[in-house]
């Protein structure tokens, strides 16, 4: 097992990198509103992993609590991010987001 | 947990994009693990694939009509998404490049037990007031929830 | 080679549980004991909610298929197994595939934390509650993906409702399980413990079950956890997303044959799951009653007869019954069978008597026994209460069970506070 690859904190930030470009994929080219959401989420959990990540390098738990209060923020917006989904949706009967263009002239 | 993600972004059907993202979220709750994190990951279980992703499942069961599936996935502003994604993508590299040996080697971790009273004297004691602005914070969202998803005000 | 015999020696002489030993292969031995065990359980219970529940209709139960029925659940699970596997035509395949699932999983790796004994559970997280309480809040997750994968309205409607439900009930649970995790940091240190082992540790400690502490306080909660317990499992009088009557089966109508037995498989399991973290919480996990009180060799060899005499009992009451057979030579077998399991019955408490098992078997024994008492209940309220109306159930969950969990929150971490000025000013 000498071989054995250490996981050091440069391989989590990479992962959490390239979650966080995912999200931004996600955010930026789908089309339905709710996989937006659940691309941001993406984003946020990033995020989290980076925090977490570093937290452990530097030995604190600094970097734990801000990822739970990270964790909490996520929750309440997602709930009025849906919210404002479920109203459009009742007016415009779509859940397409190129139509969400009300201000449009 | 980057297959989850993929899956996430790519596919079709609604539904199976929040299969997708439960199953990332439940295996960055195990990185978490790794990392000597175990209350955030209890916490992640709990909130995030307990408690978000079947918001998510309701609002897309409530939402989702046949005929979104049939459509277009990609929207109409895609070409620019792909090109602002991919300056993201450089970014990234430049940065990974530039500043691959700033970090130490891992040291061997210590088992401690006690993580999650450490955290918790941490909250609540040096972020105690991040603490109080949290819970406003949710009771301003479920407030702002229940508003805008009533038919009449 | 014997390295290997080494390896598996090496976990026997340690007082650990073999997640904390970081011995695999016993932990994997754990687990398929854990397995097994539940599995008969979940058996056991079929048969017994079935009779106990005609007993308390004044009417018998199954009586043909083996000596009293015992060979009922058998004959239930062959049939399930050789039923035709239908899937809608316009169903999600891969949902529909997945949901059994992913329920049976949520409330089959519950059981990983849950305590038999002081070093008897296959691991000892230091966060087992939330752990808990997580992998049973994923469930919900499997009863929404079933629910829209049959593509028909009554499992939609059912799958909300019932999740809708669960999700209600896991704050009131929630709330209940931290004030008695709060009684465990009524200790020198004051610090408390989320593991599962240490719970039942510090209760052991503070000579006193949880349930009876700062009473009315322990007791309050304790009520408050088995009313949102029963809920959360989706049983009566809370099964308004599954009752026959109601919606003919909620989120598992369109699942037949071996889908329907691993729902049903799962909603036995998560029953047994949330009664033993009840156990665990409030009502002294293994500790036999009056662990400190009674604490003489003489009441710990009274206490160590009690596995055996159990057993025994039952063989008692086979044999009776199977003395009450009527004397037709067409219920010969009936009436073999029924002596035939009496006398492995008897011989089970006759080993049990035996002291090198009876140590070892003691502390499972208890939390068994109490564990069985919950499962008992379950099936009384089944028989007995009529079932809550959907806005009623909601109304309960969040206008009463609420306030009462955060009232008696309060009131607990108040009067700890006050013992702790009083005693160690």
């Amino acid at each position: 097992m000498e071989s054995m690859l250490h996981i050091t904190t440069l391989h989590y930030l990479v992962l959490g990198a390239a979650l966080f470009l995912l999200g931004v994929i996600g955010v930026l080219t789908r089309r339905n509103v709710v996989i937006v959401l659940m691309s941001i989420e993406l984003i946020l959990n990033a995020v989290n992993l980076n925090l977490v990540a570093f937290s452990r390098m530097w030995g604190g738990l600094h970097g734990q609590v801000f990822a739970i209060f990270v964790i909490t923020d996520a929750a309440a917006e997602a709930a009025v991010g849906l919210g404002i989904l479920i109203a459009f949706f009742r007016n415009k009967e779509t859940v397409n987001i190129d139509e969400v263009n009300l201000l449009k002239w | 947990m980057l297959i989850g993600a993929i899956l996430v972004i790519t596919r079709k059907n609604p539904v199976h994009s929040a299969l997708a993202l439960i199953v990332t979220l439940l295996a960055q709750a195990s990185i978490y693990l790794m990392l000597y994190a175990p209350f955030v990951a209890g916490v992640q279980i709990i909130l995030y694939a307990g408690g978000i992703m079947v918001l998510f499942l309701f609002v897309i069961m409530l939402v989702s009509i046949d005929r979104s599936v049939k459509e277009r996935q990609l929207n109409s502003q895609w070409i620019v998404g792909m090109i602002a994604a991919t300056a993201l993508g450089g970014l990234f590299i430049a940065v990974f490049m530039k500043g691959k040996n700033i970090f130490p080697e891992h040291a061997l971790p210590v088992i401690e037990n006690d993580n999650t009273q450490k955290v918790a004297t941490m909250l609540y004691g040096q972020y105690m007031f991040a603490f109080e602005i949290a819970s406003l914070l949710l009771l301003v969202a479920i407030i702002g929830a229940v508003v805008m998803a009533k038919k009449r005000i | 080679m014997g390295q290997i015999v080494r390896y598996i020696q090496s976990y026997l002489h340690s007082d650990l549980t073999p997640g904390a030993a970081g011995n695999m292969f016993w932990a994997l031995v754990y687990i398929m004991l854990v397995f097994v065990g539940l599995s008969v359980a979940v058996i056991a219970m079929n048969w017994l909610e079935r009779k106990i529940l005609a007993h308390m209709q004044v009417r018998l139960g199954p009586m043909r298929v083996g000596p009293h029925g015992l060979l009922q659940p058998i004959a239930d699970a062959i049939k399930l197994l050789l039923k035709e596997d239908i899937m809608p035509a316009e169903a999600d395949g891969l949902i529909f595939w997945v949901a059994p699932f992913v329920v049976v999983l949520a409330a089959f790796t519950v059981f990983v934390v849950v305590p038999f004994g002081p070093t008897h559970a296959i691991t000892d997280m230091n966060i087992g509650i939330l752990f808990m309480l997580g992998v049973s809040s994923l469930s919900v997750l499997g009863i929404v993906m079933a629910g829209w994968a049959s593509n028909s309205h009554y499992p939609l409607i059912g799958a909300l409702r019932s999740s809708a439900q669960m999700v209600s009930y896991e704050v009131a649970m929630g709330l209940a399980v931290v004030s008695a995790i709060l009684m465990t940091s009524l200790n020198a240190e004051g610090t408390g413990t989320l593991s599962m082992i240490g719970i039942v540790q510090a209760q052991q400690a503070q000579h006193e079950w949880f349930i009876f502490k700062f009473f009315p306080l322990g007791l309050v909660a304790f009520f408050i956890f088995a009313v949102a317990m029963v809920a959360e499992t989706n049983r009566a009088p809370f099964d308004l997303a599954e009752a026959e009557s109601e919606l003919t089966a909620g989120f598992h109508t369109e699942y037949s044959g071996f889908r329907w037995s691993l729902f049903f498989l799962a909603e036995y399991s998560a029953m047994i799951a949330v009664s033993s973290i009840a156990v665990t919480l409030w009502l002294g996990g293994w500790l036999r009653p009056f662990p400190n009180l009674l604490s003489n060799s003489t009441w710990d060899r009274v206490f160590s007869l009690f596995p055996g005499v159990t057993f025994l009992f039952f063989a008692a009451i086979c044999f009776y019954n199977a003395a009450r057979m009527p004397k037709h030579p067409l219920f010969r077998i009936q009436t073999v069978g029924l002596a035939g399991f009496g006398i492995v019955l008897g011989l089970i408490g006759v080993i049990l008597f035996i002291p090198v098992v009876s140590i070892r078997v003691q502390d499972i024994f208890w939390f068994a026994a109490k564990v069985a008492g919950f499962m008992y209940m379950y099936i009384w309220y089944r028989g007995t209460f009529p079932r809550y109306r959907f806005d009623q159930l909601m109304q309960m969950g969040w206008k009463v069970l609420l306030p009462m969990g955060l009232g008696v929150l309060v009131l607990t971490a108040s009067v700890a506070l006050l013992q702790e000025k009083l005693w160690h000013p």
